[in-house]
């Protein structure tokens, strides 16, 4: 046997274990659930199909179609927002703050992302319920005759999410600031562009990799998750997870829940397929 | 422009730091109620967190379930890695492709899938059905990680070895492990982190024995209390004492 083949054995069967690990519980759950969605209940029992009676109704039924819309704007909110707060930030940290100070100020920046994701959607419960800090502050100081709802609405599951994220993008961000030279908006200074203009035409530009890196994690992140929206958002308005949790655990309906999960995936795969040009993931 | 700056800066680490500061304050809340007013401190909270049966249940699960997956997605992410390392493959851009695929996936689904195969394979919910789920999350990451690190040099190292007539276990503990060190504990302590933080897998395949994300899940069903703040808090001292650890051990040396 040549030593090329006898290398190329030794490789396969080095990379077999993992391999057969992903087949076996990754893509075999995979082709379960996508067969599943296939399916549809029928009273208390699960009627094999294929069919596509599951589909039909994810997109008939208006609380199904709702909870796609409602998970969507929601998560296009985070994304837009978190993008907007983050960069600043991220721009402040690498340019701004003397450089002995600098991983310092990162650290802060992002400290709570540390903490469990469950005790942080817990934490804005806190400040932000009826008797929480923020509206205990704001009628203390006679702002705000009534402390005003926030928990259990949209708002309160956007700024959990916003939390969160922003610390998420403030690195994607930063790794990128730092990254460049700052011969670029040296160069543009030299050429006469004001202070406003580098920012704008040379600097912005060039973290555009980082920011679409980020900004496509946030929305794969945030679309898929169940914790933020249950804690903080409540069950007035339910969101694509929410819903599938709910099929799970009140009606056990396999097949809608495994319908409205391939929904989801597509919805991951479209914003990959918009974002893909500027992602180059061998980096993550 | 300037002073602009830093009121963002100071406004923008107040939003971020203000859920953790609260959490931690009324940890130490002398009363029922972890909201205002303050009234003093108290160790109370983490007296009974401490002697809480059912969390130190949890956390024990969880030590495990993150330690035991964590070490099987390192020990299957090196052999692949090694693995793509040694030999172009044939469909070897296919097969990377697999093994990374799950990283794109949210763990919702993850877990429904494992679910409703479990379910018809007739396996019960239980930590070691959480721990499977756990590898298929991290072993992406970690043949991520190990496959970075594997560069020209240590593939003629490890050719090498070979020449000189070391077995397949020799080149693989004795050369290639040492060279890599330090990017198999970034790998593992990452790992460990994903799965010791992991809530919705864990709670779609786990039913008497839970870990630690689930058991915190299941006290915020009582409301707000301080007790959960206490909890809270040590779970983020906990890993705020691991990150500055690796910050002034591993990612310092690597940054050298």
């Amino acid at each position: 046997m040549s030593i090329e083949r006898s290398e190329k054995r030794l490789g396969a069967a080095l990379a077999a274990p993992a391999l057969l690990w992903t087949a076996a519980f990754f893509v075999l759950p995979f082709a379960a659930m996508v067969w599943m969605s296939l399916g549809h209940m029928e009273g208390r029992a699960v009627l094999p199909g294929p069919d596509l009676q599951t589909y039909a109704r994810i997109f008939t039924d208006p609380s199904l179609a709702k909870g796609i819309r409602v998970s969507l704007e929601i998560t296009l909110t985070v994304t837009v927002l978190s993008v907007l707060l983050a960069w600043p930030l991220a721009w402040i940290i690498a340019t701004r703050v003397p450089a002995r100070w600098r991983r310092l100020a990162l650290l802060l920046a992002v400290l709570p992302f540390w903490t469990s994701y469950v005790v942080r959607s817990y934490s804005w419960a806190l400040v932000l319920g009826e008797k929480g800090v923020i509206m205990n502050a704001l009628t203390g100081l006679g702002l705000l005759a009534e402390p005003v709802q926030i928990m259990a609405t949209r708002a309160a599951t956007v700024i959990g999410f916003t939390h969160f994220f922003v610390m998420l993008l403030t690195l994607t961000i930063y790794s990128n600031l730092v990254q460049l030279s700052p011969n670029y908006a040296r160069a543009a200074e030299d050429l006469g562009a004001s202070r406003w203009q580098v920012i704008r035409l040379v600097i912005l530009p060039l973290t555009l990799p980082g920011v679409m890196t980020g900004a496509f994690l946030t929305f794969v992140l945030c679309i898929g998750d169940y914790i933020t929206p249950q804690i903080l958002g409540g069950n007035n308005e339910l969101s694509l997870p929410q819903l599938i949790m709910l099929q799970l655990g009140r009606r056990g309906d396999y097949p809608l829940a495994s319908g409205l999960s391939v929904v989801l995936m597509v919805m991951v795969t479209l914003a990959y397929a918009g974002c893909a040009r500027w992602l180059k993931m061998e980096r993550v | 422009m300037r002073y602009l700056s830093w009121a963002y800066l100071a406004a923008m680490f107040g939003f971020i730091l203000l859920p953790v500061a609260v959490l931690v304050v009324f940890s130490f809340q002398d009363g029922r109620l972890p909201v205002p007013p303050f009234n003093g401190p108290t160790a109370e909270w983490y007296a009974k967190v401490l002697g809480d049966r059912d969390l130190m249940a949890a956390l024990g699960n969880s030590m495990l379930v993150a330690l035991a997956s964590s070490a099987v997605a390192l020990t299957l992410g090196f052999l692949a890695a090694a693995g793509f390392a040694q030999a172009r493959l044939p469909g070897g851009a296919l097969m990377r492709g697999l093994i990374i695929a799950p990283m794109t996936v949210s763990y919702l689904i993850i877990g429904l899938g494992l679910l409703q195969m479990f379910n018809w394979a007739g396996v019960r919910p239980s930590l070691m059905a959480t721990g499977i789920g756990h590898v298929v999350i991290n072993l992406p990451l970690c043949f991520a990680i190990l496959s970075a690190a594997i560069g020209a040099p240590q593939k003629s190292a490890l050719k090498a070895a070979r020449d000189l007539g070391a077995g397949e276990a020799q080149v693989l503990l004795l050369i290639l492990a040492p060279m890599i060190a330090p990017s198999l504990a970034a790998a593992f302590f990452l790992s460990f982190t994903f799965s010791w933080d992991e809530f919705i897998i864990a709670f779609l395949l786990t039913r008497f024995d839970v870990t630690l994300p689930v058991e915190i899940w299941s006290m915020l069903r009582s409301g707000l209390s301080p007790e959960t703040n206490a909890v809270g808090s040590l779970v983020f001292l906990v890993s705020v004492l691991l990150v500055v650890t690796l910050e002034l051990t591993l990612f310092r040396k690597a940054s050298k």
